[in-house]
């Protein structure tokens, strides 16, 4: 959990045309940590993620994936080096089956052998994937929708991955479920990014954990510590 | 743009001097280019005239329609051909009748109509057939409506070149009784400005508004979109049609094919360059693209280039339309004037700021550009 | 001819109608394709065919051999679709639908008056090899225009070769999921641009092929004949299911069968007014279903 930082942001500034998003944002994730990304709606989360996946280019500042500037370039591009982004409200392709969504994350590897281990990975996490293969995507339940799309992002085989609200309209049982899963990928040592509106369950997992509010960080520290913070609970239950 | 909401600004006495100036300002002008076209003996320049107040009235329309519902109608050359055929049968005397239309049925036969009632009733049939289709057209949504109208267009060339008893089928329908004048069409033009202007302004025009930008926002503020766009409709179909009937008696003789996809593309780029929802834009933008097109079209036999002759260059205008259109799309979608209105007062209250900020060199703080009874005030003050 | 209703008449009408639908078959996929990456109605479909077919007439006169003009008009249609999506389109992706219905009028008439310009606008004939063009008399009296045959012949081998293309490859699973969600699909590592460009390549090529048998039933092309195929596609498609390669395949045989079932019904007295009545069905359908037959084609109501 140690060494230089996978990945870095550098006073970033983004803007939804003339509304400002982001206003000078740097944080960083070193290789096998999980970092959460917490704050209140609209505070900047998703924006964030969508800067460093390449959907939204920003107007400032500097996005370095292992020491090289990946700042503008497009979101295939920094997909296919492994920066996988899997979104706020899941986004399987919901006509096409839970096989080939899983065939369609596997997309940046060349290989068949990879393919297979990747699909092996991603079944030994989430069983159910496996008995319902041949089902449309969009008939799956939103739990399993949310495996899948995480499962989806698996089979690219990520350096990092960035997750946006895993537990957005999920049961607690289901978010129960699906923490569970991203705790053994944790134990693997997968490199992940995680937005959450559920606090708790963020820095439940998480080693380290930045706040942020209207567009800038507000705090930043390890989660043990975070835990104690008093302006945390006061970010998070108004003013 | 404060200047254009009109009740506090009307009690400031400058104001009122400008909008009456440029209302009656623009009337003149028009009535002064009336007279010089009409007086001046230019026959090129009168036909060029009457095709273009013509064109006027079918894209401003269209435009009625297209540019305050933003549902596009690309049938509406069908309703042109409506107008033109209806009126055309019904002024062409008793006599032509029988030997260009013989199968045509009795009580039409017997009877020779004077302009304006054909006119009239041409533009009303029209206006019915319209309100007849769009009933279920208009339910439609996006892209369907457009498709559903352009199958209007084919199915009314296909009813009229079959309708031979009617039409003279694909042969040129000729005889028709050259009624139509530079007054007549000067009149009927701004006739159609003139509602299009008021509906435009009008609680319709702003129910017609509000669905097109926010089509479940105008629901939830009662507004019975079905209801509104139908009126639209039918209104523009009527000035269409009517537009068509003074074509047919300007040309005296067509066929369906004038009545297709050139003319409606044609209109089409009109009403886009001079910006949708824009009744002075439709007006500009019919000048421009007439413009354009005469231009090009007199190259088409050929240019002389050195020693040679390039051509002849057959489609030159419609590559130019094509062309104007795809750059328009590409960099300039709201036209020439978006959905604002050209205001002559409007421009008169810029130049009037403009001739008082060059008497003197004070540096202006904006808050004096909103109030001219300031600016006054503060001239006044300098002088001494 | 055959009495209406009898068998030679229904088997006649059968043969006439798979000819004729696998030609609209042929159209359709390719409008189907294009608003199924990019949510733009090609209107300039026609004008790629009606290219293709002068570019291949060029080859005939030439002197090539009619296989090597074949390919080379579908070569023709490909890279003119290419050029189409790369110039006229790509700069407005995601423009609202009208921009880009107006925009692809725009290009349908540019290239039409192109082709008026550099080709001037009287027709050409356009000779087909007999093998294509004879009329064989299998049994009894029964006309069996070849072209008919080769038209299925081709639509079952192309439209084949995309099924497989499109379910069993990673491109062209690709391209489905591009057509559904294009930012989920960029997120995975798939570059829409390239696959935006494939669907254009791909469905120009078919309509190439199509224009063909197309040239083959009317004999001359002229600059303005690529209207009435790409109007003949679109209806095509709205029938099956707008946006959808099924749709459009089902579509386009579902309108051969109309066409060909009204003709040969209609007393002669109204017959012109087939066209009048097959988009009369079309609006039919638009209010009753507007997702096609299949029911999963484009459905906004407002």
């Amino acid at each position: 959990m140690d060494g230089p930082a996978v990945l870095e942001l550098r006073e970033v500034e983004a803007a939804y045309g003339a509304i400002r998003a982001l206003h000078g944002l740097s944080l960083s994730v070193r290789p096998g940590e999980v970092v959460a990304l917490l704050g209140p709606n609209g505070a900047g989360k998703t924006t964030t993620l969508r800067v460093i996946s390449g959907l939204l280019r920003p107007t400032r500042g500097q996005i370095l994936y292992k020491d090289q500037e990946i700042t503008g370039r497009s979101p295939a591009a920094i997909a296919r080096m492994g920066i996988i982004h899997c979104p706020e409200g899941r986004h399987v392709f919901k006509n096409l089956t839970v096989w080939e969504n899983l065939l369609l994350g596997a997309y940046r590897l060349r290989d068949r052998a990879q393919e297979r281990q990747s699909l092996e990975w991603v079944f030994g996490l989430f069983p159910i994937l496996k008995e319902r293969l041949n089902q449309r995507a969009g008939l799956l339940s939103g739990g399993q929708q949310q495996m899948l799309a995480i499962a989806r992002a698996l089979m690219a085989k990520p350096e990092i991955l960035l997750l946006d609200e895993p537990s957005l309209g999920l049961a607690p049982r289901v978010v129960e479920e699906v923490f569970e899963a991203l705790a053994q990928l944790k134990a693997q040592g997968l490199t992940m990014l995680i937005v959450e509106q559920n606090a708790e369950k963020a820095l439940g997992l998480a080693d380290r954990a930045y706040v942020l509010e209207a567009g800038r960080l507000v705090l930043a520290d390890q989660t043990a510590r975070l835990r104690e913070d008093p302006q945390l609970v006061r970010i998070y239950l108004g003013r | 743009m404060g200047k254009q909401s009109g009740s506090e600004m009307k009690i400031l006495p400058g104001r009122r001097v400008e909008i009456w100036l440029g209302r009656s300002l623009g009337g003149l002008l028009l009535l002064g280019l009336y007279l010089l076209i009409e007086r001046g003996g230019n026959a090129y320049l009168q036909r060029l005239t009457i095709l273009f107040l013509i064109n006027v009235m079918l894209v401003v329309s269209l435009n009625l329609f297209t540019g305050f519902t933003g549902v596009f109608s690309l049938g509406h050359i069908g309703f042109m051909a409506l107008g033109a055929y209806a009126s055309a049968i019904l002024t062409m005397p008793v006599a032509m009748k029988a030997v260009n239309l013989p199968n045509l049925p009795l009580p039409l036969a017997s009877i020779a109509l004077p302009f304006l009632p054909a006119l009239l009733l041409g533009g009303l049939t029209t206006m019915i057939i319209a309100l007849l289709i769009g009933i279920p057209i208009l339910r439609l949504s996006g892209h369907f409506v457009a498709v559903a109208t352009l199958g209007f267009l084919i199915i009314t060339r296909v009813v009229l070149i079959n309708a031979e008893g009617f039409t003279r089928g694909t042969r040129t329908f000729t005889g028709v009784p050259p009624y139509t004048t530079l007054g007549w069409t000067a009149l009927w033009a701004l006739f159609n400005v003139y509602v299009a202007w008021r509906l435009k302004h009008s609680t319709l025009g702003l129910q017609l508004l509000a669905a097109r930008d926010d089509p479940w926002g105008a629901r939830g503020v009662g507004v019975a979109i079905g209801r509104v766009r139908l009126i639209a409709f039918g209104i523009s179909a009527f000035f269409t049609g009517v537009a068509g009937g003074l074509w047919a008696h300007f040309l005296t003789a067509f066929s369906p094919n004038a009545f297709y996809f050139s003319k409606t593309f044609e209109i089409i780029v009109m009403m886009i360059v001079g910006g949708m929802g824009s009744v002075t834009g439709s007006v500009l933008g019919t000048l421009l693209v007439m413009s354009v097109t005469e231009l090009l079209r007199n190259l088409e036999p050929g240019v002389a280039v050195g020693s040679f002759t390039l051509g002849p260059l057959y489609g030159l205008s419609q590559i130019g339309l094509a062309v104007l259109l795809i750059l328009l799309t590409a960099f300039r979608r709201q036209g020439l004037l978006g959905d604002r209105e050209f205001r002559l007062e409007a421009t008169i209250e810029r130049l009037g700021d403009w001739v008082r900020k060059a008497r003197f060199s004070i540096k202006a703080p904006s808050a004096r550009e909103a109030d001219p009874l300031i600016n006054e005030l503060i001239s006044k003050l300098s002088k001494r | 001819m055959h009495a209406i209703g009898s068998p030679e008449f229904w088997i006649q009408q059968l043969i006439n109608a798979l000819g004729l639908g696998s030609q609209y078959a042929l159209m359709a996929v390719g409008l189907a394709m294009v608003f199924a990456v990019m949510r733009l109605i090609n209107f300039a479909h026609g004008t790629v065919m009606m290219w293709s077919a002068y570019i291949g007439l060029l080859l005939l006169q030439r002197g090539l051999p009619f296989p090597l003009v074949a390919a080379g008009a579908i070569l023709g249609a490909a890279t003119l679709g290419a050029l189409m999506e790369r110039i006229a389109y790509r700069p407005i992706r995601g423009a609202p639908d009208v921009t880009l219905l107006l925009n692809s009028f725009a290009v349908a008439v540019f290239l039409e008056n192109l082709a008026v310009l550099l080709f001037s606008p009287r027709s050409r004939p356009f000779p087909m090899p007999a093998l294509l063009t004879q009329v064989l008399h299998p049994w009894g009296d029964l006309f069996l225009p070849s072209i008919h045959l080769w038209a299925f012949g081709g639509a079952l081998l192309a439209l084949g070769g995309l099924a497989f293309f499109v379910t069993r490859t990673r491109v062209g699973l690709a391209m489905r999921a591009a057509a559904e969600n294009p930012t989920a699909a960029q997120l995975m590592g798939i570059e829409v641009g390239k696959v935006t460009l494939l669907a254009f390549v791909i469905g120009s090529a078919m309509a190439g092929l199509a224009v063909l048998f197309w040239v083959a039933h009317i004999g001359t092309i002229q600059p303005g004949m690529g209207f009435e195929p790409v109007l003949k596609a679109f209806v095509a498609c709205v029938i099956g299911g707008f946006g959808t390669i099924p749709g459009a395949v089902l579509g386009g045989y579902l309108l051969g069968a109309l066409e060909i079932l009204l003709q040969g019904i209609l007393p002669s007295v109204v017959v012109g007014y087939r066209d009048a009545l097959v988009y009369a069905v079309l609006i039919l359908l638009l209010l009753v279903r507007p997702g096609g037959v299949l029911g999963y084609g484009e459905a906004e109501r407002v």
